[in-house]
């Protein structure tokens, strides 16, 4: 067995070191020695981690390796907006090539087992989201992409730090009040009324070709109507939702409710079990992933209805007007923050309801241990 | 002796997409109480349909039928029945103790009875101390097993089973036909069992009715009393034999008609 383990990420990054090599100084204000470090410390990375190191030694000499480049490299940036030379880039791109391999090792190649898998699945998103940010930060401000086009992620990060009150005053507005309000509304509309629908079938018969059209209704056409017809503030925007979210859940319970077996059934129905019974204790267990779908579905439309539908008018606060009026002022930063601040909100409510979902569906065969 | 289940020239017709299905022609049988009957027969003889008529599960179209001395609608609204399926169909989201409870709650029966009857209904099926697992960490055999704990846990007079082992391996099913016959002997209620295998009818039934398809009717009736003790091995004796030849040959007469 040879010394010696090669791996297409480390041998990229070697190569993309020694091209480097030819390009000293990196920045403006890089001296060459720190430029010199940087490969350096890329190069000694890449071979070492190339031995045939136990696990924890070969990651921990790739973290060093790579973030260690990539703090240097973040570094020499400083007052050296846009000068940025090839050189640069290959380094930053080897450093990232060794952040890859990083990742590669910690997700095993199938024969590590599971051992501390929880960290893992951990550790993985985290390393690929801040590598995101560090590619995103150095290659605007090395190639100095127009601060309106892209503002880095520092600015940005400055910019949510800065303007916490602001924010917090937006997220009031938008998600506690129009989101929440309409989510809670449209979905529990939309259950209900399935509920009566399936009770009563002309109901279903009715109601549904009518549920399409209004589901098919532009948000765009509704939202300057509700703000008409519920005024400027938060009522408007929360009706918006309202009609967004009603038809997926009245569609999705339908569903749902017609999904339990022919043979539960009629095991009810030889226990003389009457509608309701037969609802609670089968239908609406059987329906609950299909429920979950729509709510699902839902968090991420209550989220994007509110958020335009603040387009059409609203008082001074709120995340969708604080977008449409900071563009206007080229303020881009702090529409990247209200877009950061959409996407941690969005996600926490879908992840909360995944959470939820897996507690009550345990029994679905995807979801069994 | 009144017979509990009694059906007079009873018919039944299927209205389909592709035209009428006779399902069941002149079905005129008298079940007493305490007796095993076996309906055995290809499939589309209707032995299920019959069945299902017995549970009201299926109307017929002609005829009458009494269960208890009652119409079968009656007869399932007062639980005179437990009914076995062709799968355990436990829910899957409950235990298996909530499950065999299940008949229970919709009963309205207070959870102290409730505890009761499950616990005693999961020792005659010798399932004991699979209270808190759920349906899908159990195997095949002992589902079906839940599920006959269930019908039971409703203390119904008697037991409707549509091939209940159908879909279990051979060495489960004769472990599970020895366990049904001491049930059988233990409880003494009336059960109606369909199936299509020839030795298990013979080694359960005190009776065996041969039906045949197109339109589903009734062949012929076949006495069968091996008497109350019944190894496995006595499929192997001449009185055994014999009777499942007869069950043969009816089975191929029914058949042979079809041309």
């Amino acid at each position: 067995m040879s010394a010696i383990r090669p791996n297409w990420q480390a041998l990229a990054a070697l190569v993309a070191t020694l091209y480097a090599l030819t390009a000293l100084p990196f920045t403006a204000t890089m001296g060459p020695a720190l430029s010199l470090a940087v490969a350096a410390l890329l190069a000694a990375g890449a071979i070492l981690s190339m031995l045939r190191a136990a696990r924890p030694i070969e990651t921990t000499i790739l973290a060093i390796a790579s973030f260690g480049a990539a703090a240097m490299l973040l570094a020499g940036l400083t007052g050296a907006f846009g000068t940025a030379n090839a050189g640069y880039f290959a380094s930053l791109a080897a450093a990232w090539l060794l952040g890859w391999r990083l990742v590669t090792v910690l997700s095993g190649d199938g024969s590590h087992g599971d051992k501390g898998s929880s960290l893992v699945a951990i550790a993985v998103p985290a390393l690929f989201g801040i590598w995101v940010l560090i590619l995103w930060e150095c290659i605007v401000r090395g190639a100095g992409v127009p601060f309106v086009l892209l503002p880095p992620p520092s600015a940005i990060g400055l910019r949510i730090a800065g303007s916490l009150p602001i924010l917090a005053a937006d997220f009031r507005q938008t998600v506690l009040k129009a989101v929440l309000f309409g989510y809670v509304v449209g979905s529990l509309a939309g259950f209900l009324v399935a509920i009566l629908a399936d009770r009563f079938r002309f109901l279903a018969n009715g109601l549904l070709p009518i549920g399409n059209m209004v589901s098919a209704l532009p948000m765009i056409g509704i939202a300057p109507i509700m703000v008409i017809w519920f005024g400027f503030d938060w009522q408007s925007k929360a009706a918006v939702v309202v009609v967004m979210t009603f038809f997926p859940m009245l569609v999705n319970t339908l569903a749902g409710l017609a999904a339990s077996g022919d043979m539960e059934r009629d095991l009810m129905r030889t226990y003389g079990a009457g509608h309701w019974q037969v609802l609670v204790k089968l239908r609406l267990q059987a329906a609950m992933p299909f429920i979950f779908n729509a709510l699902k579905i839902n968090s991420t439309l209550a989220l994007i209805g509110a958020i335009v539908a603040e387009f059409f008018g609203t008082p001074i606060v709120g995340m969708g007007f604080r977008i449409s009026t900071e563009v206007g002022r080229m303020n881009l930063d702090m529409v990247w923050a209200e877009i950061a601040l959409a996407a941690i909100v969005g996600s926490l409510f879908y992840g909360g309801l995944a959470l939820l979902e897996r507690a009550v569906t345990f029994w679905h065969p995807s979801y069994r241990r | 002796m009144n017979p509990v289940i009694s059906a007079q020239n009873l018919d039944l017709t299927f209205t389909t997409n592709d035209g009428p299905v006779h399902a069941l022609s002149d079905i005129t049988l008298d079940i007493d109480k305490g007796e095993f009957v076996s309906l055995i027969g290809p499939s589309g003889c209707g032995k299920t349909t019959l069945l299902r008529v017995i549970a009201d599960l299926e109307q017929p179209t002609g005829g009458s039928i009494s269960v208890n001395g009652m119409t079968p609608e009656q007869a399932r609204i007062h639980r005179a029945y437990g009914y076995v399926f062709q799968q355990a169909a436990l829910f899957p989201w409950r235990t298996i103790a909530d499950n065999i409870a299940l008949p229970l709650e919709v009963m309205g029966i207070a959870a102290a009875e409730r505890a009761t009857r499950v616990r005693d209904n999961m020792a005659l099926v010798d399932l004991m101390g699979f209270e808190n697992k759920f349906p899908w960490q159990l195997s095949g055999g002992m589902q079906q097993r839940a599920s006959i704990a269930r019908a039971l846990s409703v203390q119904p007079d008697m037991l409707l089973m549509d091939e209940p082992f159908g879909a279990l391996d051979e060495i489960v099913r004769d472990h599970l036909n020895s366990q049904l016959l001491k049930l059988w002997a233990k409880t003494q209620k009336t059960v109606v069992f369909v199936t299509h295998s020839i030795p298990e009818a013979v080694y359960l039934s005190t009776r065996i009715v041969v039906m045949s398809p197109r339109p589903g009717r009734i062949h012929s009736i076949i006495d069968c009393n091996l008497g109350a003790d019944r190894p496995l091995d006595i499929r192997e004796t001449p009185e055994f034999l014999a009777i499942a030849h007869q069950v043969r040959e009816g089975l191929r007469e029914g058949h042979s008609y079809e041309g």
